[in-house]
């Protein structure tokens, strides 16, 4: 076990040096910080004067290796638009984003068990081909267009939700200010949590359907049925179960696709985290911000492979010896 | 229902402080863009002098039809050829409490030209001499006839506040481009608000500040919330379902929208940025034979393009200078007739046409891309074949610097608000040594023009300069140095009782201290 933990940690490590190599190699193609900074009638003259102030013109691996050597000092640079370092303002958008997948994430579990479940059991009723239908159209409309219209409908036309920001927040410790301590947080977030689950939704329900149908066809459940248990007690204990095994699994690995669609989600409802800065950073040519986003989030997408690999080792041993073998 | 848990908590507040004090005004603002930093010399541009019109005040400002109105200088006079000498106002107090001076002007001009992005606008300034605690000279090296639009640019900052050093050992006053320093974070100026809370990109918090000298002005505002809200359709919903009460801008697709809905006003203005293509003559040998270029010109529908692209949401231009500038000529009118294109063409000996390659950005002016497709479909008419790429700004300035493409688009607005600014940078023989043409990616050339341009920049009588540059202006026409396409038209949205048009202009910075909400 402590051997595969190793070869996973220097995996990891890799992968992150790729990260970062890639992430700084596309920035002198995202553009010119410099016009971001100056006034349309600035003059080329003193443009080249400040992108010599700020090390623009020295060449790539010069760069590279004077970010590396401060990014192993933990310092990823200094935003351009925030005049912080760029960890710093990543941070402290970083329990915003958080907080709104946590929000998706309970609709997604909350939501797609009992559905998943409802549809493998009554394959053919009314509400089963209903909720089929409809997370085939979940899944094929992306979410900045479910968010608008959302928008449209739930606070422009009803007013019950509204259309932008966070609203109250409560502060909880260090950078974290939660949404989950006042009415008008809870008011705030259920619009782009719902938005954001709405792509992922739909995936995890078939899911577990098709999961489940296949776990109602093993002979271990029919021996239960023979024996006369309680259908509530094979479906939702013995098949549910199993089932969820391999979805526990896929679902680890999403939450890092989550974080990824938190960049529309939070674009369309000005939800102040950590995607909707990148995409502002991305407009500003802000290279900082833009490499150290890149490196964090492939940070949260290693981490949570590992450990998910790691669980799924610790719950199927066939696996992890196969794993440790290799 | 609508919000239910918000209006609680207002209800709630509302009864508490109604104990406390008078109910305050309150109004939440939505822009595009918040202002990048706290110092007014740092970035020039729009979301930094709508801030500064916040916060401070300058020594004169523009009105709605684009005249110069007192505000911090009370009075100004011509002494000689390049001295002007203004008055302030008396007993003006800066947020902190000390008092402005002519010593703080001085302080603050020697700032402005301190600053990368400021000196550029004055260069021409050589000196202030502080004559007495309100009285200074504003002194140039030529005579200049751009003296009082300069000086709206001009916003005292209080030395005293800005002298010293920092707990750290910074100096109070340092101007950092692209870093953390004092004046990026605190300020002190003479104007009706001051900073209260301030989390960039998500929101500033300006409240009303008690010794405002203007007390003549009929805003009743005593805080504002500024919330950064760059999505349109966002932006659009925030004021449809009253969560903000104000925004800026509104997008054109959504112009109606904001104008029939129950509950809140649309108010536009014609702005004053030219949208523009330049025919690069150093690419295509055609664009040098000026009738080539006057069949593009004839080929475009401008007109169809505000039309239908723009959905009316912008003024036909023949010209640079949009009415109200000293240069605009109103009998220069929009070309537009295929005919006598095709004609133009095959006299220039080009009947069967061309290739050419075009650029554009796809999210810097309005509807630039559909814009650039339309235009590109327009000469395919005459037999001018066009490669289009449309890409976002960040990647599309540095391509136009390199003048990348044959046909690139750029759209201009005037920093002094002055005509001769737009020939300066967008069509003036290039010259790295003065940087005149930096913009020019067309590279049309003609000394005569450039002629005119100098000599209406040293000429103060207003009337005959203004013959100069309209003379400017029909050079330019009947040499179809770039093809003029429409100057955008800005637009506002506000909730009823927010009487914001009498605040709002042609430059996009409202001056929210006169601001009156029922």
């Amino acid at each position: 076990m402590l051997a595969y933990l190793v070869k996973r940690v220097f995996q990891a490590i890799a992968v992150m040096f790729a990260i970062s190599l890639i992430g700084f190699a596309i920035q002198d193609n995202l553009g010119d910080p410099l016009r971001e900074l100056v006034g349309q009638s600035v003059s080329e003259e003193v443009r080249q004067q400040l992108r010599d102030e700020l090390g623009l013109n020295d060449s790539f691996v010069t760069q590279y290796i004077r970010f590396l050597g401060n990014a192993l000092q933990g310092d990823l640079g200094t935003s351009y638009f925030f005049k912080e370092p760029a960890l710093d303002v990543i941070l402290k958008k970083l329990p915003a984003t958080l907080e709104l997948v946590m929000g998706a994430t309970l609709i997604i579990v909350g939501l797609s068990v009992p559905l998943g479940v409802y549809t493998a059991i009554k394959p053919n009723a009314f509400f089963s081909r209903l909720i089929m239908g409809v997370s085939i159209v979940g899944i094929s409309i992306p979410v900045f267009l479910t968010a608008i219209l959302m928008i449209f409908v739930f606070s422009v036309e009803l007013g019950w939700f509204p259309s932008y920001g966070r609203g109250d927040v409560v502060h909880v410790f260090g950078y974290w200010e939660t949404n989950f301590a006042t009415a008008d947080g809870w008011v705030h977030i259920l619009l782009p949590s719902v938005a954001l689950a709405s792509i992922m939704l739909p995936l995890f329900v078939r899911l577990i359907r098709a999961e489940m149908m296949e776990v109602l066809q093993s002979e271990y459940v029919k021996y239960a049925r023979a024996k006369g248990i309680r259908p509530g007690r094979i479906y939702f204990v013995h098949a549910l179960k199993n089932t969820l095994l391999p979805v526990i699994t896929v679902g680890g690995v999403q939450i890092g696709t989550m974080v990824a669609y938190t960049i529309l989600t939070e674009t369309v409802f000005q939800w102040p985290g950590m995607g909707f800065m990148f995409l502002e950073a991305v407009n500003r040519v802000d290279t900082p911000l833009i490499v150290a986003y890149l490196i964090i989030v492939g940070f949260i997408f290693v981490v949570t492979n590992t450990i998910v690999d790691l669980i799924y080792g610790l719950v199927n041993p066939t696996v992890n010896i196969a794993r440790m073998g290799a | 229902m609508k919000h239910f848990a918000s209006t609680l908590a207002v209800a709630t507040l509302t009864a508490t402080l109604s104990t406390a004090a008078m109910a305050e005004v309150t109004i939440k603002v939505a822009y595009d863009a918040d202002p990048v930093s706290l110092d007014p010399h740092e970035q020039l541009s729009g979301g930094t002098l709508q801030l500064s019109h916040m916060v401070f005040d300058p020594l004169v400002r523009w009105t709605k039809d684009l005249q110069f109105a007192p505000r911090l200088a009370e009075s100004w006079e011509q002494i000689d050829e390049t001295t002007m000498r203004f008055k302030l106002r008396d007993g003006v107090t800066f947020h902190s409490g000390n008092p402005l001076t002519s010593a703080d002007v001085d302080w603050t001009f020697d700032r402005l030209k301190s600053s990368p992005d400021f000196k550029g606008i004055f260069a021409s300034f050589t000196d202030v001499e502080v004559i007495d605690e309100l009285t200074f000279d504003l002194k140039t090296s030529e005579p200049y006839p751009l003296v009082l639009h300069t000086a709206t640019y001009i916003f005292p900052m209080d030395s005293q506040f800005y002298s010293g050093t920092t707990e750290d050992g910074k100096e109070k006053a340092e101007l950092v481009k692209h870093g953390d320093s004092f004046a990026s974070r605190n300020l002190s100026g003479t104007g009706p608000f001051t900073v209260t809370e301030r989390e960039q990109g998500v929101k500033v918090v300006f409240d009303r500040f008690d010794g405002y000298w203007d007390t003549a002005s009929e805003g009743n505002v005593d805080k504002i919330i500024l919330t950064p809200i760059k999505e349109d359709p966002t932006r659009v919903a925030a004021l449809l379902s009253g969560d903000v009460d104000f925004i800026a801008p509104v997008p054109p697709t959504d112009l109606k929208r904001v104008e029939e809905h129950e509950g809140t006003t649309l108010i536009t203005e014609p702005g004053t940025r030219i949208i523009t293509f330049q025919l690069n003559q150093n690419r295509v040998e055609a664009f040098k034979d000026a009738r080539v270029r006057k069949a593009i010109d004839y080929a475009v529908n401008n007109a169809g393009i505000v039309d239908r692209i723009m959905r009316g949401f912008g003024t036909v231009g023949a010209q640079a200078s949009p009415a109200g500038y000293l240069g605009y000529d109103e009998s220069l009118t929009p070309r537009f007739d295929v005919e006598k294109a095709k004609a133009l063409m095959a006299d220039a000996g080009y009947a069967d046409g061309f290739s050419v390659t075009m650029m554009a950005p796809n999210n810097r002016y309005v509807n630039d891309d559909k814009i650039a497709q339309a235009v590109a479909s327009m000469l395919a008419k005459i037999n001018i074949k066009v490669d289009l790429q449309t890409m976002p700004k960040a990647q599309y300035w540095p391509t136009f610097d390199e003048r990348a493409a044959d046909m690139m688009m750029i759209g201009w607005h005037s920093d002094t608000e002055d005509s001769a600014n737009f020939h300066q940078f967008l069509t003036h023989c290039p010259d790295e040594a003065t940087g005149n043409g930096q913009y020019n990616s067309g590279n049309y050339c003609n000394p005569e023009a450039d002629a005119l341009m100098a000599e209406a920049n040293a000429t103060t009588d207003q009337a005959k300069r203004g013959e100069l540059l309209r003379k400017l202006e029909g050079i330019l026409y009947e040499d179809a140095a770039f093809i003029p396409l429409h100057w955008q038209n800005l637009a506002w949205g506000a909730r009823d009782g927010v009487h914001a048009e009498k605040i709002v202009n042609a430059l996009n910075f409202p001056y929210f201290g006169d601001l009156k909400v029922d």
